[in-house]
């Protein structure tokens, strides 16, 4: 059985009498400890995909499964992390993650567990030293690191991650990927990113699935990407699959689908 | 005061490049040098530039005031008139000599407490209705028009509804208070509920908050800033309704004493009393204010 089955996916949105088609048949099996990336152009419908996976957005027809059950409401077993981060601005960076932690747990864990999780998450994301602060307090890199967290510390089944670096400078980018590549190694999350970064994706996944241009995207490829974990950004620069499925990824994007309506 | 210290300290660590103590430079010099005259001079000289200017201005309006109204055709009293009759209604506000002759103090005390029974129902009857408007279509739909419509009568216009309603002096002012100052806080709490950023409620929807966690720990702090604002709004209005109202209804509240000043032809005691309301409705002003910075600490930034 599969872990997570996206299963003949169509998503249609209706306004007055027209109708736009955003997706087209989107079926994909996502085994238990993957890393997907979900990559296109900028409004062929990604974040749509992630939001129906995470319950956010009904799909039209077609439904998810999740460990052989369908969901269709949004849960702490799907945690997302949001691309502008979504901390609430007047809670600490500890009380943002207490939020959801006090109520996945509540009933499960005492009121020392839940601390002790808490600052294991903030800790995981190196944010244990910023704890006291207030989002508006901390940088754009560290409010994401928060926000990771938060999604970490629901213990979800998947973590959807909706272009979690879009916003971030190159340099802190990198950091963040680092650090999510740490974290997958080490936990073995099933996660699955949006992004239009073509390095990110190689980089992190091991498969990247590629959205044709809307609208009525479909999945255009697949590309199982067979790098050697733990991977190193640097090693990487020379290493030949690490080209070829680069290669791969943007020939798809620039050639075969190239943008028309961009610029 | 400091930083020529730091500018020193990172200055000898990047030439000599000591092994990475710099802690050890820092905290020598600084801190305890510091007088309290050091400390109570920029004290003195923010006070002085924040009150002189407004000090001179009532200065130079006493000046032309004095100058306008010291003509024999003159029929209002220029301030040092005001200051001969009305002397002891300016030093002792808190005098008591019988029912009546009362210092302003206490008759302000009386007319604040009108407004704090009648604003404290209005925030919170305001606030709910301006939730179920501000989140549900179909009660902007069906309460916002009468909302629009009720809002423009003006304070006192209810006054003789509420008298008859009600029988009796103190619950109609109260009332009159409440319907003043109840609709800038449904308002503006609508405005600020309906623009809950969609991030909050995906938040809200992933961690699956019900309906009562999502109301006061979303809801609530995320539309605070906007509450403050009506309720700041709706405080003003209540004190300059409540003068009106009390001028009508009697009793012993500071609208009371204008008007029987009035009756009586005392210019200098209505001047007094002005400025006491002018005064007291700043503080309720900046009161609400002050609240509003402390409880939205944070929920403007992002």
């Amino acid at each position: 059985m599969s872990y997570l089955k996206i299963d003949h996916v169509d998503k249609r949105f209706q306004r007055g009498a027209a109708t736009t088609e955003v997706l087209k048949d989107i079926s994909l099996v996502i085994d238990k400890g993957e890393f997907v990336s979900i990559i296109g152009h900028s409004g062929c419908g990604k974040s749509t995909l992630l939001n129906i996976i995470a319950g956010l957005t009904p799909a039209t027809t077609g439904c998810i499964l999740l460990e052989g059950k369908e969901v269709n409401a949004p849960g702490p077993d799907r945690a997302v992390v949001f691309q502008n981060h979504s901390l609430l601005p007047w809670l600490t960076v500890y009380d943002n993650v207490a939020l959801a932690v006090n109520k996945v747990f509540g009933g499960k864990k005492s009121k020392a567990e839940r601390h002790d999780w808490i600052l294991h998450n903030l800790d995981l994301v190196q944010m244990g030293h910023a704890r006291d602060k207030r989002p508006g307090e901390i940088s754009g890199g560290m409010k994401q690191r928060v926000g990771i967290a938060r999604g970490l510390a629901m213990e979800p089944k998947i973590l959807l991650l909706d272009e979690p670096f879009g916003a971030l400078d190159a340099l802190t980018r990198a950091h963040l990927q680092d650090s999510v590549m740490q974290i997958h190694a080490a936990l073995g999350n099933t996660m699955i990113m949006i992004t239009h970064d073509v390095d990110e994706a190689v980089l992190l996944s091991d498969r990247i699935v590629m959205l044709t241009n809307g609208p009525s995207a479909r999945i255009g490829e697949v590309l199982d990407v067979r790098l050697a974990r733990p991977r190193k950004r640097l090693e990487l620069v020379t290493d030949r699959s690490y080209i070829a499925a680069r290669e791969a990824v943007l020939k798809f994007l620039y050639e075969r689908h190239r943008f028309v309506e961009a610029a | 005061m400091g930083q020529p210290v730091l500018k020193d300290a990172i200055a000898g660590a990047t030439v000599v490049s000591l092994p990475g103590k710099p802690s050890d430079v820092l905290p020598l010099p600084a801190g305890p040098s510091k007088s309290i005259a050091t400390r109570l001079v920029p004290l003195a000289k923010g006070a002085l530039v924040n009150l002189l200017p407004p000090l001179i201005t009532i200065a130079l309006i006493l000046l032309f005031w004095q100058i306008a109204a010291s003509g024999p055709q003159s029929s209002l009293p220029p301030p040092t008139r005001i200051w001969e009759e009305a002397k002891d209604l300016i030093t002792e506000p808190f005098y008591w000599a019988g029912s009546q002759d009362i210092g302003l103090g206490w008759r302000i005390l009386v007319s604040l407490q009108r407004v704090a029974i009648g604003f404290s129902l209005a925030a919170v009857v305001g606030v709910l209705l301006g939730t179920l408007v501000g989140q549900s279509v179909w009660a902007t739909r069906g309460l916002d028009p009468v909302f629009q419509v009720l809002r423009t009568v003006p304070p006192l216009a209810w006054l003789p509804l509420s008298l008859a309603a009600f029988r009796d002096s103190q619950p109609s002012a109260i009332f009159v208070i409440f319907i003043t100052a109840i609709w800038p806080v449904i308002i503006n709490t609508a405005v600020g509920i309906r623009n809950i950023p969609q991030d909050y409620r995906n938040v809200a929807q992933v961690l699956r908050l019900n309906q009562i966690e999502f109301f006061y720990k979303i809801m609530v702090p995320s539309a605070a800033p906007y509450i403050f604002t009506g309720l700041r709004i709706g405080v003003g209005l209540s004190w300059l309704a409540i003068v009106a109202a009390e001028m009508l209804t009697g009793g012993v509240g500071i609208g009371f004493f204008i008007w029987d000043a009035w009756n009586s032809s005392r210019l200098s005691d209505i001047i007094v009393a002005l400025v006491y309301i002018g005064v007291v409705g700043f503080l309720l002003d900046r009161l609400v204010a002050l609240i509003g910075h402390v409880v939205t600490r944070g929920t403007a930034t992002n």
